[in-house]
């Protein structure tokens, strides 16, 4: 079981449809599963149809997700967006603002950094040097 | 001098809550020593030999009395009456509690400083050229772009866990006085055609793998700033390597895929990155430029200045090496030598900061600066209040003159703080400063500069030193490296090994050695220990260092 972490805390999973890894993806494939290594630049033409893009982060030390995320918004994708793996409650602030909408962790990690420690950074529009220096 | 906004002191303030929060976590045990690190190096602090130690950033070196006033403080309170000054405008702690440090944080939001980013694999603080504003030879005040550069990077949710630290730094003029070259990114301010731009320089760095940084653009539009320096930061967070912590850094990147490699993946990215830039980063900017603008420089008779140098051939002295011309006349640039001999490189005393911040406040328009070279910089003294401000510094031992002559040195902590170290460099800079007093001709040598790291990660800047000492452990034993021809200015080059490494109290005589023998060489007073290097090269300073040691073992 994995916890489904958003801006209101804790939830089950609810996306129950299959995911599937870039590398098998059809043309028909609207739910993705991208590694870390993933080169977003050479998703261009295969954005269209998708409705859910997973990114993995292997480790909390890794930030390649976050960059991933924003290239991902920046070419345009608005679907769903969702960070998952060694993702830590502090990292939230940072996975939101580069674009996720929510992160997936494991119910071992969920116990370690229980949910007022994520809702502790629930408030991540707020002092956003960002939002400020771009319109 | 820019101060904080409301969204900054707030920032600043929320920042410290959370951090409060993380330690507390941290000492419950809901974070685990793992994942409390990137946590704390966020914060700027790190674990060291002996304790925790708190680095705070200057940015881009810029002080005001109220702020270095607030360091004495802190360095009275939570250390151990000392501060320590480095070679990246921070200064360090070298022994707070862990439980303290919230309480330090808070204590740094009074007076709008704070230790964000000061470590961690993220961008570091952005220095600048220590006499921006007061230089004859700039083109305008670097200051504006870095403290822009500085809240854009600050709590960049994309960057702040990069491959490993990256490193930018501004400047405005001809003259590098601020090592561009030597970082991740560099940025000099120029003008074509009448508009200002910036060129933009990668993939400098020290470590043990040294380089130039190379030209990626000439000319950036002044407005493409902040988008552009994504575009990089995003390349290099994509391909930069995490296998291995030595070719981490983006001097590695750039070196295994190629300068046109990057600068195409870069250019790629770029118009993604621009077009979410709407112009409110500019308006920040010009705001910004206004809280930079000049004080209102007098119109005072320097004349007491040169009645001063032609009465006491101490003043003199000390102001030859200390006194740098600024662009207002009648006033100065006084540089305040760290460097008593015999002292730590870099150390400041609260009372010593103290005494920098009153005489920035009397007679300096509150104006202070820490340089990459461990000294305080008054960049705006009224040349005829200089006699006073030299009077002053007396009293508690900062009126050193030996700004860039060979006592001069850059030192990292090395061994007697550093978990990372090697060997010891305090005590080495120490040996070397005293000798060249006993010996007193570090004047007649004029200028030099020696550069020590206590390990090869050079945060003391060994590469680019005329004289390089890099200290290492063989099998035990402290062993010292010596490079020559190292240069830290706008011709920066990386120096040279001399040969074998000297034991540490072979280290002292072996610089010596080189010393006399540049006395030898030179063609004249106005050749430097460099541009002597330069012209004859490695073998005469090789026969000195070796064969002299030859001989003498040869007379026992
Ligand atoms: S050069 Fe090495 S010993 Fe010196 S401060 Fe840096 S890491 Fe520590």
């Amino acid at each position: 079981m994995t916890v489904i972490v958003s801006d209101t805390g804790f939830a089950p999973e609810d996306f129950n449809a299959p995911i599937t890894p870039l590398a098998e993806a059809e043309s028909a494939t609207t739910a993705l599963d991208l590694a870390v290594d993933t080169n977003p630049a050479e998703l261009g033409d295969r954005l269209g149809g998708v409705t859910m893009i997973r990114v993995d982060f292997p480790s909390s030390a890794d930030g390649r997700g976050f960059s991933i995320a924003r290239q991902l918004r920046l070419m345009g994708y608005g679907g769903r967006l969702r960070a998952r793996g060694h993702v830590i409650a502090d990292q939230y602030a940072m996975a939101r603002r580069s674009g996720f909408d929510e992160v997936e962790i494991s119910e071992a990690l969920a116990k370690r950094q229980p949910e007022e420690q994520w809702i502790f950074r629930a408030n991540w529009q707020a002092h956003d040097y960002q939002a400020r220096l771009r319109g | 001098m820019y101060y904080y906004n409301d969204f900054d002191a707030s920032f600043v303030a929320e920042r410290n809550r959370q951090f409060r929060a993380q330690v507390e976590r941290r000492i419950d045990g809901s974070l685990t020593e793992d994942e409390f690190k990137p946590l704390r190096l966020m914060n700027g602090l790190y674990l060291q030999l002996h304790a925790y130690m708190l680095r705070v950033a200057i940015p881009y070196g810029s002080l005001d009395p109220a702020k270095l006033r607030q360091l004495a403080y802190l360095a009275e309170r939570f250390d151990k009456g000392y501060g320590h000054f480095t070679t990246r405008t921070n200064i360090q702690y070298n022994w707070p509690q862990l439980r303290d440090v919230p309480e330090m944080l808070d204590a740094l939001a009074e007076v709008e400083m704070h230790a964000i980013q000061t470590s961690g694999n993220t961008i570091r603080n952005v220095t600048s050229d220590h006499f921006a504003g007061a230089a004859a030879d700039e083109i305008e005040d670097p200051r504006p772009v870095a403290e822009l550069i500085r809240q854009w990077s600050t709590d960049h949710p994309e960057f702040q866990f990069l491959p490993r630290k990256f490193k930018i730094a501004v400047i405005a003029s001809d003259t590098d006085r601020a090592v561009m070259k030597s970082h991740d990114v560099g940025l000099r301010i120029v003008e074509r055609d009448g508009v200002r731009g910036f060129e933009v320089w990668i993939g400098g760095g020290m470590g043990r793998t040294p380089m130039v940084a190379k030209r990626l653009r000439d000319f950036l539009p002044r407005a493409d700033l902040l988008p552009y320096l994504e575009a990089i930061l995003a390349t290099y967070n994509r391909i930069g390597r995490r296998d291995n912590k030595y070719k981490a850094r983006i001097k590695i990147t750039v070196h295994e895929n190629g300068l046109d490699e990057i600068r195409a993946q870069v250019e790629d990215e770029f118009p993604r990155r621009r077009a979410v830039f709407g112009g409110e980063d500019q308006a920040l900017l010009a705001e910004i430029t206004a809280a930079f603008a000049a004080p209102a420089f007098k119109n005072t008779d320097p004349a007491p200045y040169f009645a001063a140098r032609d009465a006491d051939p101490v003043f003199r002295a000390w102001s030859d090496t200390n006194v740098t011309a600024h662009r207002t006349p009648g006033y100065g640039i006084v540089t305040i030598s760290l460097k008593a001999h015999g002292a730590t490189p870099g150390d400041a005393s609260g009372d010593q900061m103290r005494l920098v911040a009153d005489l920035g406040e009397t007679y300096g328009h509150g104006d202070i600066r820490a340089t990459h070279a461990q000294n305080l910089v008054l960049p705006h003294v009224p040349l005829a209040d200089i006699p006073a401000v030299h009077a002053a510094l007396k009293t508690l031992g900062l009126a050193t003159g030996n700004i860039g002559l060979a006592s001069d040195i850059i030192a990292c902590p090395g061994m007697d703080y550093c978990a990372l170290a090697t060997a010891r460099s305090i005590p080495v800079a120490q040996g070397i400063a005293t000798r060249l007093e006993e010996l007193k001709i570090e004047h007649e040598v004029g200028h030099l500069q020696i550069k020590i790291s206590g390990c090869i990660n050079a945060c003391g800047h060994h590469h680019v030193g005329h004289i390089g000492i890099l200290g290492l452990d063989r099998a035990g034993v402290e062993n010292y490296q010596i490079t020559l021809g190292g240069d830290a200015s706008e011709t920066t080059a990386i120096g040279s090994r001399t040969g074998p490494g000297f034991a540490y109290d072979e280290i002292v005589p072996a610089v010596e050695r080189l010393i006399f023998a540049y006395l030898d060489l030179r063609e004249g007073e106005e050749e430097t220990f460099l541009e002597v290097y330069n012209r004859v090269g490695m073998a005469p300073f090789k026969s000195a260092l070796y064969d002299a040691e030859a001989r003498a073992y040869a007379a026992e």
